[in-house]
Formats: structure tokens, C-alpha cells, sequence
């Protein structure tokens, strides 16, 4: 594969679980090029975890097909996929099971039959990434929640995997939790050019930290797009039950004044308020003369 | 604990009586409080003095670790029934000092609902939990079967009697835990992060329940939530804690003008809307009598500033 080539490419894929009434996708189709950093949004059973298990092979589609750095999911071992995609879980107590941090972090490549002195590299220069190495031989359920979270990242970092599915990465955690680790996400992405995919309810960290959005309803892509595009795509939001940021909403009900309906942050609309309230006076000062 | 600190609400109530101006005793009282897990190296709470008054609807918020959690449990007597450690100063819920108070007499009138919605529901069907709690405390099963149509429409999940929980949603789940809180008539009712694991359409489901339960005002309301442009939307009054203190206390409307302290805590971050108003505020386009936390109120503002025509 070329460096043009998408490096996730889902075509037309649809899967139903064993047993289950309704498909849990319905003839999806998606690329993603290396070094993009993109978030699934939508509600519960929207579609969004099984299409991100269709991307390290977890789950094979029923009909369609998903290319993962130009190999056919289902023609390769799940575990040669686990070198190119690492998947973080949303509870991080979910995968958190050794003695210390270090422990913690080397499962992963030891696992994939990386070398050991590879494997020591891999796992100080991940802890270091997340800021915890000078935590390497804790243990790790004393740390906070937000530390967790940032170990698993981190044991996902040492396999060296290019990309990184993150499932619900900020639930749970305040301001400064959520800030460390979008931060993180967004330092991996742009510094080391890894691509990152989060999965998230967070519409507020969507639209500060992620360019691309696809939105999804009930086993569909209903938007995909740059984050102002698709989260002003109010037909696809209704549909997907998603709402907005507040000055999103707020700029929208302000439509009538003249204000622009893709205002994404409080200082886009409190520019676009002064804006407005110029040009008004402008005009009358217009009229006046 | 001295038991002769503070005389409880329930003596005052005659003094505080005569004049319209009077406050109503409040329905909590927390004298001093201080606590320290048994493991723990510092003092989880150092010194919280609060009231809550009888239908008020309490907002809690603050960064992880600050004690939130922990001030929940010693407002429903958790601490020390349940737990060990080291507790200091008082608290005291109608009248009743929640240390001298077994946990029986405090389940009538303080009730709890916690943050994982999976961890709290015991009954294979709605009926079987909501009757859970009065069973133990051997109500009569008519008068608790009388109570449940009545609760569940309260949460919004009128006919649900026979479902099964496992069958449930996250946001039904945890509306039936606030409506199985409710079954023991208590006069308040702590919820304590009960929308972090929910999706959005379940976060919604639970605030609208609580919206309700404040318009219906029986109940006293404490709840700690991360969400705050909702908090802010039901909340009466506010209580920022970080480090063990509540930092400030304050209606929404005077709180989130302290933008300054909210930087500081880094628990949470301002409404949006609060946020844009005090930028505008600044600049001399809206005044601090304009300022809301709330967003229909904000959009009124701004709809009127935008309105405004130059003479």
C-alpha cells in the first residue's frame, strides 16, 4: 500500500449480532487515512463500538469488508491486527491487571513477541508519554482514576500499534482528567502522526480537540465530516439524538439576528455577536449621514 | 462527636417562627465536619459547615477527590455506620444526629442513589426492587405495593411494574434506583454522580426525573454532578468543594460569575453561556444584571442586545 492509500477502509459493511432483532450496522462505509484523528459520536447501540471492533478484527462483517493497512480483516489472524490497532476499553479496571505499572504496560508487546530490550524501550518511553513513569513500580489500582485511564492508554502506546481506538475515554473524570488525556491523544497525534479514533458521548471535547466527526444513528454513518460540519449537521444530530455544545444550540436560536449557525466555541460567538452588533451600527450611522 | 454542640433543627423551629422573614430550619445541618478513611493519611473533609433547607435543590460540585463522594456518605450516615475512620463534628438530618441514629431510622429519612447504575438495583423486576427497602423494614406489602404506580410515573416509567431490571436501559436503570430510593418517603434524597455512567439520552431522562422531583418540592435534593450546564438549569444553590472544603456557596446566578475560582479548581469548567456573558460583560455589551448561568435566560439577553437599535 501506498502512503495515499486509506488506512482503514470499510465498505458497505453490515453485521448483525447472534440472536439480535436489528443489524448493528447497516451498509457502512468509512476510510481513514493515516494520521487522522476522528471521534464516533451517538448514542448507546448506535453502532459506534462494533464498528470500531471491526477495525483490529474482533468482529469480522457479515457482508461487506474492512481493510486494515491494505489486509483484508478476514484473511489475516486477529493478533497480527493487534500490532496495527490498539483498542482502549472505557473502564480502565477492565484491563488493568498486574502488580505494577511496568508489568502492566509490557504485556501487551511481550505478547506480540516483541524483543525484550524493545519491550523495556516501549514501556519507559509510554509511561514517560503519559507521565507516569516515575510511577513504573506502583501498584496500579492506588492510582486515581484519571491515572488509570492514562496507564491503559499507555499499555496500548508500548505495542506500538498505529492506531488507537479509544472507547469513552473522559467518562468519569473532571476537567483536568478530561484535559490530560485529550491533550495526550492530541500531542500522539500530532507529534508521532499516529491515528486515533475516540469513541465518545463528550460532544464538548469533540468539538475542542478532534477535526473529524462521524456521526452515527442506528447502525448508520449519518454525518462524517470536518467536527464544525458535522456537529451543525442538525438533520443528522435530530436522527442521532446527539446535541450539540451549548453556544452551538445558543448561536442557532440566534439565527434571525444574523448570527452564523456553525459557531463551535464561546469565542466564535461572542465574535460573532460583536460583529453583529457593528455592522448594525455601521449601518445606522449610515442612515444618519 | 459532642452530642450538646448544636441544638438540632427540630428544637429551633419554635424560635425561628415569628416573623415572615424567618428561614425555615434547614432539613441539614453539618457542624465542623471532618473525616479521614482509615488507611488515610489526611483529613478527606477538613471542616465542612453547611445547611440545606427543606425543599431546596443542592448542586455539589468540584474535582475528583475532593471529598464530594465522602461528604455524600455522612449526609446519609454511611459515615460512620458503615465505614471506619475518624469522623469529627456533626451532622444532623431532621433533627437526628446521624452518628446517634441507627441506620434504619436514617434509611426513612435520608435516601441515596450512587453513581453506577448496575450496582444498585437488587429486584429481578421494577415491582420487586422499588418494594425491596419498606420489605426490610417490614412495611405492610398493600400500603408498599399502594406507593409504586405512583413513583414510577414520578421517574417516568409508569406500567414498568413487571419489567425486567436486567432488561433496562442505563438511564431507566438508574431511574428506577431514585424511585426505589423514594419508596421510604424520605425528606432527602443525595444523588451522587447519577448521570456519569449514562449516555446522553439517559443523562436527560435523569435530569428531567430530578427537574420534577424539585417542582414537586417534597424532597430535598443533594445531588454531585459533573454536567454542569444541567446543574446549573435545576440547581437552587451550589456548593463548589475542593480539598476537603466547600470553597464557595453560592445560587447559580452569583456562583458562576466567579470564573476565577472555577480556573483555580479545575474541577469543571463554567456553562458556556456564563462563560460568553461575562466575555460580553467585560466589554461593556451586556451588564452583571444580565448575567444567567441558563440558557433560555440567555438567549432572552442576547436576543435582546441583538434587538437593540442605535439611537
Amino acid at each position: 500500500m501506498s502512503a495515499g492509500d486509506p488506512l482503514i477502509e470499510v465498505e458497505a459493511v453490515s453485521y448483525a449480532y447472534p440472536e439480535a432483532a436489528e443489524p448493528a450496522l447497516r451498509d457502512v462505509s468509512l476510510r481513514v487515512m493515516p494520521g487522522e484523528f476522528l471521534a464516533l459520536v451517538g448514542q448507546n447501540g448506535a453502532g459506534k463500538t462494533t464498528l470500531a471492533k471491526h477495525f483490529n478484527g474482533l468482529i469480522l462483517p457479515a457482508r461487506g469488508s474492512v481493510r486494515v493497512a491494505g489486509q483484508d480483516t478476514r484473511a489475516v489472524a486477529t493478533r497480527r491486527l493487534a500490532g496495527i490497532v490498539g483498542y482502549c476499553y472505557q473502564n480502565p479496571d477492565h484491563q488493568i491487571f498486574s502488580r505494577t505499572l511496568r508489568r502492566e504496560v509490557a504485556f501487551g508487546p511481550t505478547n506480540l513477541g516483541l524483543p525484550a530490550d524493545q519491550v523495556a524501550r516501549n514501556v519507559e518511553e509510554a509511561l514517560r508519554l503519559v507521565g507516569l513513569l516515575e510511577k513504573a513500580d506502583d501498584y496500579p489500582f492506588l492510582l486515581g482514576r484519571g491515572e488509570r485511564q492514562r496507564l491503559a492508554v499507555a499499555s496500548i502506546l508500548a505495542m506500538g500499534s498505529r492506531i488507537l481506538v479509544v472507547d469513552e475515554p473522559t467518562t468519569g473524570l473532571d476537567l483536568q482528567g478530561v484535559r490530560g488525556i485529550m491533550t495526550l491523544l492530541e500531542r500522539w497525534n500530532r507529534e508521532l502522526g499516529r491515528t486515533i479514533v475516540v469513541i465518545t458521548h463528550d460532544i464538548n471535547v469533540v468539538a475542542q480537540y478532534v477535526p473529524r466527526t462521524v456521526v452515527m444513528a442506528e447502525g448508520r454513518v449519518v454525518a462524517d465530516g470536518p467536527t464544525r460540519q458535522a456537529l451543525t449537521d442538525w438533520a443528522a444530530l435530530e436522527m442521532a439524538d446527539v446535541k450539540p455544545p451549548q453556544v452551538t444550540r445558543v448561536a442557532r436560536r440566534l439565527a434571525r439576528y444574523g448570527i452564523p449557525p456553525d459557531v463551535m466555541t464561546v469565542d466564535e460567538l461572542a465574535a460573532a455577536i460583536r460583529a453583529r452588533l457593528q455592522s448594525v451600527s455601521v449601518s445606522a450611522r449610515r442612515e444618519e449621514a | 462527636m459532642k452530642p450538646d454542640a448544636e441544638p438540632g433543627p427540630r428544637l429551633e423551629t419554635g424560635s425561628h417562627g415569628e416573623g415572615p422573614s424567618a428561614l425555615p430550619a434547614p432539613v441539614i445541618r453539618a457542624r465542623g465536619l471532618t473525616y479521614r478513611y482509615p488507611t488515610g493519611e489526611r483529613d478527606v473533609l477538613q471542616g465542612i459547615d453547611l445547611d440545606v433547607a427543606p425543599g431546596e435543590f443542592l448542586g455539589v460540585t468540584g474535582p475528583s477527590g475532593a471529598g464530594k463522594s465522602t461528604l455524600c456518605l455522612c449526609l446519609k450516615g454511611l459515615i460512620p455506620h458503615s465505614f471506619a475512620g475518624t469522623l469529627g463534628g456533626s451532622v444532623i438530618v431532621n433533627g437526628l444526629d446521624t452518628s446517634a441514629t441507627g441506620p434504619a431510622q436514617l434509611a426513612e429519612n435520608v435516601a441515596m442513589v450512587f453513581q453506577d447504575p448496575e450496582s444498585q438495583i437488587i429486584g429481578l423486576t421494577v415491582a420487586e426492587d422499588l418494594a425491596f427497602g419498606p420489605e426490610n423494614l417490614t412495611q405492610p406489602p398493600d400500603e408498599i405495593r399502594a406507593r409504586i404506580p405512583k413513583l414510577l410515573e414520578t421517574v417516568g416509567l409508569a406500567g414498568f411494574e413487571a419489567r425486567e431490571t436486567y432488561s433496562l436501559s442505563g438511564g431507566q436503570k438508574q431511574r428506577v434506583a431514585i424511585a426505589a430510593a423514594l419508596m421510604l418517603e424520605p425528606s432527602i434524597l443525595i444523588l451522587d454522580e447519577p448521570t456519569s455512567e449514562l449516555d446522553p439520552v439517559g443523562k436527560g431522562e435523569v435530569f428531567r426525573t430530578v427537574r420534577r422531583l424539585r417542582e414537586e418540592a417534597k424532597v430535598t435534593v443533594v445531588m454531585v454532578e459533573h454536567e454542569i450546564e444541567q446543574l446549573a438549569e435545576v440547581a437552587d444553590r451550589i456548593i463548589v468543594v475542593d480539598g476537603g472544603r466547600i470553597v464557595a456557596d453560592a445560587p447559580p446566578r452569583e456562583l458562576f460569575r466567579d470564573a476565577d475560582l472555577f480556573h483555580r479548581t479545575q474541577g469543571e469548567r463554567l456553562p458556556q453561556v456564563a462563560e460568553l456573558l461575562l466575555a460580553l460583560e467585560r466589554e461593556g455589551l451586556v451588564t452583571p444584571a444580565d448575567f444567567t448561568p441558563r440558557e433560555d435566560e440567555a438567549v432572552a439577553v442576547l436576543s435582546r442586545l441583538l434587538e437593540r437599535r442605535p439611537r
